[in-house]
């Protein structure tokens, strides 16, 4: 969470973007992250990001759904109040299946869309920092951040010769805060 | 034209609110349903809708496992028409309780009462669960596919209202690399938790009559049988929507007249393996030479209800098979009107499953006749007017087509992308190999 001045180029094709992104992490400049309208595989890769391991989450509060609903289940009908269902054994699994599944994946779903949602910091209120409009439309936007080393116009220049459609530099909040859209920003001086 | 059809659902809705809580009020002896067939249009129309509910999840997750892209054009609505259709599903049993002010029975959770447990080796309780997992997962599944879109709408938006409320909708999406990497793990395994799920839903469905030992009902086939039910009338209710909701929002260009017919598809399948469960019902009936179960069908093609038993088989056994035809297949009035009419065959298959096993009991002295009054009728109506109330609001108020999707799709089928495949496609297997293997080389 920090303001920070930010040089923005704006493309509009994917097949530009690919080499225009290799040609800037050989530059050495400092890449803050690319905004995309939709998932374009290979992009992380590329970004030299690592994959995510959210479906471990899910795995894990999967296991947490089974154990809670057998655990429950059966305390409750072998021990807290057992009943007798014509002579049958109280602790009568293949019954408790269809519930111990649900319980499953209700608590599988719901703990990693909590997780993606946390991981993402995307919640209701939160608002961050939209580069370009069409980031969301159909621009795939870079941001490169800048600091005391880095000239301003040197670094706008080189993004434009990778073949940028837009470039401007903007001074924003790097990550998120509670906020409207509706509403603009006011930064104080870097 | 969107201001008369909401108007209309809102009125059938009130109708629908007016008729329960008469229902409510006076009790339910104000239904037509008496101690032989306790289960009546309730039921039944209960397990209708959660069968058109079907289709939403079907669409958005089996066949984004199989890599159908054509699902793109209609996944959003359908998983939309999945959540609605639940909820007018979810008012039948919760209402059928009589006294709904004390449906949170149901839920286990320390009481004074002992603390005295639902049943949970019942499956009326495991469709508590079934249906509750179903509505959250489907409606998460549904949402998080619509924050980015949201987060389009937002960045277009005009007015400050509207930039305010998508900004709230779009949970401050803004499509950063990291986040869409997520964003599809996420739509994978909620895929694959869905899957399952949309299977068992229907099965447990099927768990409320199967448990029993009421002949007709007492039967292995029901959970299959129930599941190719469900996917038939929710593909035909998805049909009934998208040829109205591309018609009026000019979508003929995202919704094809080939998607119709992919959907035509998955009808004639499903109705053909219906078709199917129908006869080996009655065959198994036969060949089991059990008494009830042969005379519980006999009725059910004979007896007092024989009307409702050869609606289901025209509508849904024969009427689909004319989807052989590729011709008949992309005729979309012809598929609308298919869409109504398999819908209306699903409906009776769920009444003669429920009335006409239910209405001649083991003690002919307490055989009986059941009418719906028209608290029944209002109160099924009422839901129609959930449903398409919710529906309408959807269609203006959000993005009926899944767009972050569609322009994946685009991109990776649009002409930039054939171009830059041709130049691939023109080199040969050596040169391909070692680029690749130097490209992981570098990375």
């Amino acid at each position: 969470m920090a303001i920070k001045k930010f040089a923005v180029a704006c493309y509009d094709d994917e097949e530009v973007l690919f080499p225009a992104l290799k040609t800037v992490r050989h530059s050495g400049y400092k890449l803050h992250d690319i905004y995309t309208p939709f998932a374009v595989h290979g992009l992380d890769e590329a970004m030299g990001l690592k994959g995510t391991d959210l479906h471990i989450a899910g795995f894990i509060f999967g296991l947490c759904g089974t154990s809670t609903a057998l655990g429950f289940i059966s305390w409750i009908l072998t021990s807290d109040w057992p009943l007798n269902f014509g002579g049958k054994p109280h602790f009568s699994l293949p019954a408790w299946i269809p519930i111990t599944f649900e319980l499953t994946v209700l608590f599988s779903a719901v703990g990693m869309v909590l997780t993606w949602c946390y991981l993402n910091q995307v919640m209701p209120g939160v608002k961050k920092h939209v580069f370009h409009p069409r980031q969301s439309d159909d621009y795939f936007v870079m941001a490169v951040e800048l600091n005391d080393h880095t000239s301003e116009q040197e670094v706008v220049d080189f993004l434009k010769t990778t073949g940028a459609k837009e470039t401007s530099v903007q001074i924003a909040e790097d990550s998120w805060w509670y906020g409207r859209f509706d509403k603009e920003e006011a930064y104080q001086k870097l | 034209m969107w201001y008369i059809g909401f108007f209309f659902s809102v009125a059938l809705l009130c109708f629908g609110i007016f008729s329960v809580t008469w229902a409510v009020y006076w009790g339910l002896g104000t239904w037509g349903v008496n101690r032989t067939i306790g289960w009546g249009w309730d039921i039944t129309n209960f397990v209708w809708w959660v069968g058109i509910g079907h289709a939403g999840t079907l669409i958005s997750a089996i066949l984004l496992l199989f890599r159908q892209g054509w699902r793109t054009g209609v996944n959003r609505a359908a998983e939309a028409m999945t959540i609605f259709a639940v909820m007018c599903a979810g008012q039948f049993p919760i209402f059928h309780m009589g006294r709904v002010w004390d449906g949170f029975f149901v839920l286990p959770y320390p009481n004074t009462r002992g603390p005295l447990w639902p049943n949970f080796n019942s499956p009326l309780l495991w469709d508590v669960f079934a249906i509750s997992t179903y509505f959250t997962v489907s409606l998460l599944f549904w949402y998080s596919g619509l924050i980015p879109d949201f987060a389009t709408i937002r960045d277009r938006a005009k007015t400050k209202f509207r930039k305010m409320a998508y900004g709230v909708a779009s949970f401050g999406w803004t499509g950063s690399v990291k986040n869409w990497q997520r964003h599809e793990a996420l739509a994978l395994v909620l895929a694959g938790l869905s899957t399952p799920l949309v299977l068992s839903v229907h099965t447990i469905v099927s768990f409320d009559f199967a448990t029993s030992v009421i002949p007709g009902w007492h039967t292995t086939i029901f959970p299959p049988y129930f599941v190719a039910g469900a996917i038939f009338s929710g593909f035909a209710m998805v049909n009934t929507l998208l040829v109205i909701s591309r018609k009026i929002l000019h979508l003929e260009d995202y919704i094809t007249v080939g998607h119709l017919e992919a959907m035509n598809k998955v009808i004639v399948l499903t109705g053909s393996i219906v078709g199917v469960a129908y006869l080996t019902e009655l065959f198994i009936a036969w060949y089991s030479g059990a008494y009830g179960e042969q005379a519980a069908f006999k009725w059910r093609i004979m007896g007092p209800y024989w009307w409702s038993y050869w609606a289901m088989m025209t509508c849904n056994v024969v009427s689909p098979q004319l989807f052989w035809v590729k011709k008949l297949r992309r005729n979309i009035p012809f598929t609308f009107i298919m869409s109504i009419v398999v819908n209306i065959g699903m409906w009776f298959e769920r009444f003669v499953i429920i009335v006409t096993s239910l209405y001649r009991d083991w003690i002919p002295g307490s055989w009986a006749y059941y009418s719906p009054t028209w608290p029944e009728v209002g109160f099924y109506l009422g839901t129609f007017g959930l449903f398409f109330t919710c529906y309408f609001l959807f269609a203006k108020y959000f993005p009926i087509v899944a767009v972050a999707e569609i322009k994946f799709v685009l991109k990776t089928s649009g002409d930039n992308y054939k171009r830059g495949m041709e130049t691939i496609e023109a080199q040969s297997e050596e040169e391909f190999v070692h680029e690749v293997e130097t490209h992981h080389a570098h990375a």
